[in-house]
Order: C-alpha cells, then structure tokens, then sequence
C-alpha cells in the first residue's frame, strides 16, 4: 500500500488539445494518503472515471505524472501498477465457478495453488458467498456478481489501492445500504486505501471520510462532509451537496454589507474581492428564517416533506428555499432573514474569505 | 396474477400454420407419397412399400456420397469457424476502418451461387485461368478435372472465399457487443491475451458462434450449385455429393420413387446434426461445476 500522487495531471481525449474546454481533465493536483476512504463526487462528464481510469493506468494522462508512495507510474501498464478496480456494471467470467473467478487475478500472477485456496477461501467468508464457491457466477444476482467483482480485488492483499467506480449503481436500494456499510467495515479493518466514485451525495457523505468534489474536469473542495456542508467554496459544492441546494442570489457588496435589489443583507465580516465581475451570496436553506420579520417573500409552492417542510418562492427576483420547522407556522405575508453563521460570498463562484 | 387459460388462442396459430403447410409440409407430403410407389412413365403408380428406402440404405452409392459430405462439412467448419474468428478478432473496432473491413467482408456474400461456382471454374482452368495458369508456372501439377485432391482442394478454398465472411461478420457483431469494463478488468486481473479470449471472447460469442456453426453446416452440408459448376461431381464420382447424386436420379434418371426416398433420409440426417449441434451448444457451460 502506498501513497498515491497526482502530480499536476491534465488530460483530453483529443489528440490536439488547445483550449481548457478540450481537456476532460483541467488540472488536478492531489495526494490520496495511505489507508484513506476518499469519494470523487460530481455530476456525470466531471471527468471522475477518466481520473480513476488515469490511477488505475487504464488511460494514459496527457500531462503530469502519477506517483504510488515514491515511485513513478505514469509509464506502468495496469497490470504492473498493482490496483484493484470495481466497475460500474458487474464483471464476472461467466463460465467460471465463484472459486475460480476469485482465483483468477492470482493465477494471473503466478501465486502458487496452496496459498490461492487459503486466499480465496478467506475472501469467501468475507463478502459473504462461501457458500456458493462452486456455483457457476453466470447464475448470481447482481449484488452477488459485484460482490465477485469486489472479491477479486481483495484477495490480492497487497493492493495499492481499491477503486470503485460508482459500485453501487445496479444494485437494489436495501443491498446498497449493506454493501456500504460492508465496504465501510473492510476499510477499517485492513486499511486499504479507497476512491469511490459517485454522483449520488449520499453514498459520498456516508462512505468517505474525505470527499473531493470535481466540476468541468476539476477538483473544486477537498474536505469532510461537514465542510462541504458548512462552508462550500465553490457555488456548484453549495448547489450539488445537500437537499435542497444552497441558494445563490447576485448581490453588491458595500463593505461589510451586501445589496440584493432594495434590500440590505449584514454580513459577518466584510469582503473585498479584487476585479470580480460576478458577485453572489450563498446561503443554506437550513439558515433561512421564515417569520414576520425581515425582507418579504413570494411564496410559489411549499413541500411537505415529513421532519419539515421546504418553503419555496422568490426574493427580490432570485429564486429561494428555506426550511421551515415542523409545527412553526407560515404567515400570511411572510419576510425571510439570513443566519449570520450561514452567509457565504463568492467572487466568479468562488467562496470569499469574509473579514472580521 | 391469474393466467386466463382460453383455447380459442390457438386460432391465432392459424396463419402461420397455413403458410408453413402451403411452403413446407404440402411439398414435403409429395415427397413422402413418392417415396413409396413406383413408376413406368404415364403418371401411372404402384405401392411400392418401404422397398426405396431399403435400397437407399444398402446402397453404397448413397454412403459414398454421404461420407463425402460429412468429410466435406467437417472439413469447412475446421476452417471456417477458427478463420473466421481469427479474422473477426483483428478487424478494427473503431474508426474509418470499419466500413471498409465491413464491406470487404460482405462482398462475397452478395455474389450469386453459381456465379461463384463460374468464377473458380474459369479461375482455376489450367489453359486460361489465372489460378491454373500461375500454379502450372510455378512448376505445380495442378488439374482439378482429373486430380481428386485439386478437385477437392479447389472446391474447399472456393466455399472458404465464399462463406467465411458470415462467419466472421456474425463473430464481430458478438465481440462488439462486449462492454468495455471486461476488458478494463481483465487488465486489472492481470490475464494474458489467451485468457481474454478464452474467459471473454469465446463465452460471449458462444450464442452467434451456434448460429455461424448451425448454418455453415447446413449450407455445405446441402451443398449443390459451386460443385455442380466447377467440377459436376468429377472426377469420377469423387466430389459427388448427396445433393448432386439426388439430382442426377431424379432429373437425369427419372427414379422419382428412390430420389424421394434419398431426400427423405437426407433431410433427416440434417434436421438430427442440426439438432445435435444445437443441443451440445446450447448445454455447453450452463450446468454447475462438481
């Protein structure tokens, strides 16, 4: 096991990138450390699986060079780089038995039988399915069949890394929850490093203890859930990550204080962004307070979504929602105002440090 | 949910039914009626029992001539099928090349029987043909009309050329259809070329293969137009075949009542090796190990 490096990495899939927009892959530089649970979270075509497939050598970057601990492997083929992979649709060797299709990845390698069956045997008991060892994979379910494909990455202990490439996607709602939490316990009890690749927050928030979130080919905040719930440092982290999204309203800023149309928003600190051409306010719809005070809202449709409801509607032209409590009622002409603790600017999307 | 049983849907069978009666069994029922009555000409019959396909059975013409298909076959599947899947195997997946290699394969295919029989009879003629020409330059003793191993030879290349392409095309169409991923995870398992092969390639192109198998069997197994054309069944009777034969005793000697009993027996061994084929194909790899 080992560190793994990505050293300024860029790549496109045109053979004659000139622009930003034809590369997949703008520009990441990141260290995933040893023994960590990181999830790539972003929208499909954020250029999440070229970055994997880039790790796991199956694409070549067009720039930059991948490091496993201190040794470089941008040039190693895949089956020298020594990384387990699970892919999004199951892949199992139909014609194999269970037993064989774990075994295969060792006998690739030369491991000698005796230490196969042991290997093999254990790794059964892990993922559940010692008891069909013999069976013909072509029969199983789906969670089964990736609990194969899974299973052929863990009986080779000394992997570099375990990558998922959205794992889960095929699988019923009741077996994700399972397979997660399975996945959660082999982490913590043998360390591997793991990157799980995903589009759904969820299985991101709950899986990993560091979330790298990607947008247009780039990695945009790097941190724990609560971060990225707290304090989103681009606008797309605010509108991607959380139920509803942030609200985002362009806003003037005066100091300490920000102009939305004819109302004034105090700010916690004052902000001075040096030749931005776009200015924004992010704020959660956990810290937007509906009551009599404050500035008037038009309320479009309220959402009765059991714990609480969502509140709907416009402010000043820009579209907001904001969670009202279970039993708090919702006036008649109701006003919203902001959480101190909640407030956020952004510069051209990107999260300003506010002054004290 | 309950199943509405309702003996009235056999009426919609019906159409089917008649269509295939008119175009198979009606025409199938002469032959059967033939087969066991004789005649002397003027459309006039005699019950002749089960005594035509008694002498088709001891006759040594009849198993000559089946022997010769059944090598025949087993010789065009040996190539065929393994060619074929070579070929596919290292046909671009993508890119201008696959037109092109699409077209080229299917151009064969779209040549009429007996033109491709004209083809290789002119190709291969040992005073004008280019094929015949060439070997005999090159200091080859090569005559297909009275060498047996040149008619044969020439007869196995020619159906090679012709068929194969199907083969093929039906190969590709199996390996494109494999996702992606089982060749990225084979990359990751570490497997060599020949185990892609055997654990991927070969169990995903097990169902066209059945088809390529069952009709390239079929098809050289009836086959009549390229060898009547090229050698019409010479040397001597080496590249008779059952279907050549068939025709010479019903058309040329008028034996209606043995070539029916000869066809009958023929299209029974077909429909038994096709379904022999199938099952053996169909069962091969599904049942559980130990």
């Amino acid at each position: 096991m080992a560190r793994i490096v990505l050293d300024h990495i860029r790549h496109s899939y045109l053979s004659n990138p000139v622009r930003d927009e034809d590369y997949a892959l703008k520009e990441v530089h990141h260290t995933f450390a040893d023994g960590g649970a990181y999830a790539l979270l972003g929208p499909s075509g954020c250029g999440k699986t070229s970055l994997l497939n880039i790790i796991s050598g199956l694409v070549a970057p067009s720039r930059g060079r991948i490091l496993f601990g201190d040794q470089d492997v941008t040039d190693l083929p895949t089956e020298r780089r020594n990384i387990a992979q699970v892919f999004q649709f199951p892949v199992v060797y139909d014609t194999m038995s269970v037993f064989d299709n774990m075994a295969f990845p060792l006998r690739n390698r030369g491991v000698d039988e005796a230490d196969i069956q042991r290997r093999v045997t254990e790794t059964l008991e892990i993922i559940g399915l010692a008891d069909r060892a013999h069976k013909r994979a072509r029969g199983l379910t789906a969670d089964q069949k990736q609990k194969i494909s899974l299973g052929r990455g863990l009986v080779r202990q000394d992997v570099n890394a375990i990558l998922f490439d959205e794992p889960l996607t095929v699988i019923d709602p009741h077996m994700k929850w399972v397979l997660r939490s399975q996945l959660k316990e082999l982490h913590k009890r043998f360390g591997y490093t793991m990157v799980y690749v995903t589009h759904d927050q969820t299985e991101a928030l709950t899986f990993a203890q560091t979330v790298v979130v990607m947008f247009e080919g780039q990695i945009v905040q790097i941190g724990t859930p609560a971060e990225l719930f707290e304090r989103p440092s681009h606008t797309f982290v605010g509108y991607f990550i959380g139920s509803p999204g942030m609200n985002v309203m362009p806003v003037t800023l005066d100091g300490a204080t920000a102009h939305l149309g004819s109302q004034t928003i105090a700010l916690p600190g004052a902000a001075s962004p040096a030749n931005a051409t776009r200015i924004e306010l992010g704020v959660r719809p956990e810290y937007v307070r509906v009551g009599r005070e404050g500035m008037p809202m038009q309320v479009r449709t309220v959402e009765d979504i059991g714990r609480h409801r969502i509140v709907r509607g416009t402010l000043e032209g820009s579209e907001i929602a904001a969670i009202l409590p279970e039993h708090d009622e919702l006036p008649a002409e109701p006003r919203v105002s902001f959480d101190p603790r909640g407030i956020n600017i952004y510069a051209d999307s990107w999260r300003q440090v506010l002054g004290a | 949910m309950e199943k509405t049983w309702n003996n009235k849907a056999w009426f919609l069978v019906l159409p089917v039914l008649v269509l295939v009666a008119f175009s198979a069994i009606i025409p199938l029922m002469t032959v059967v009626n033939y087969s066991v009555q004789d005649t002397f000409g003027n459309n006039q019959f005699f019950w002749a029992g089960l005594d035509w396909f008694d002498d088709t059975l001891h006759s040594s013409r009849f198993w000559e001539a089946l022997w010769r298909n059944l090598l025949f076959s087993g010789i065009i599947l040996a190539i065929q099928i393994p060619l074929g899947i070579f070929i596919a195997l290292h046909m671009p997946k993508r890119g201008w090349g696959v037109p092109v290699c699409l077209v080229l394969m299917a151009l064969p295919l779209l040549i009429p029987w007996n033109v491709v029989g004209t083809i290789w009879q002119v190709f291969g003629r040992v005073d004008i043909g280019l094929l015949g020409r060439a070997l005999a330059g090159l200091g080859v003793d090569y005559n297909y009309v009275q060498d047996p191993f040149d008619a044969w030879a020439t007869i196995v290349v020619m159906d090679v050329w012709h068929w194969t392409s199907l083969v093929v095309l039906l190969c590709y169409a199996g390996l494109v259809s494999i996702p992606d991923a089982y060749y990225q995870a084979a990359r990751i398992d570490g497997a060599s070329r020949w185990s892609v092969f055997r654990f991927i390639q070969l169990p995903k192109m097990q169902r066209v293969l059945l088809i390529a198998v069952l009709l390239r069997f079929m098809d050289s197994f009836m086959i009549y137009t390229e060898p009547f054309v090229v050698t019409g069944g010479g040397p001597g009777n080496e590249t008779t075949f059952l279907s050549i034969d068939l025709v010479k005793m019903a058309i040329g000697q008028f034996d209606v009542g043995p070539a029916a009993a000869m066809s009958l027996i023929y299209f029974l061994i077909v429909m038994l090796l096709s379904w022999v084929f199938y099952t053996v194909m169909t069962n091969y790899g599904q049942g559980d190990e130990r």
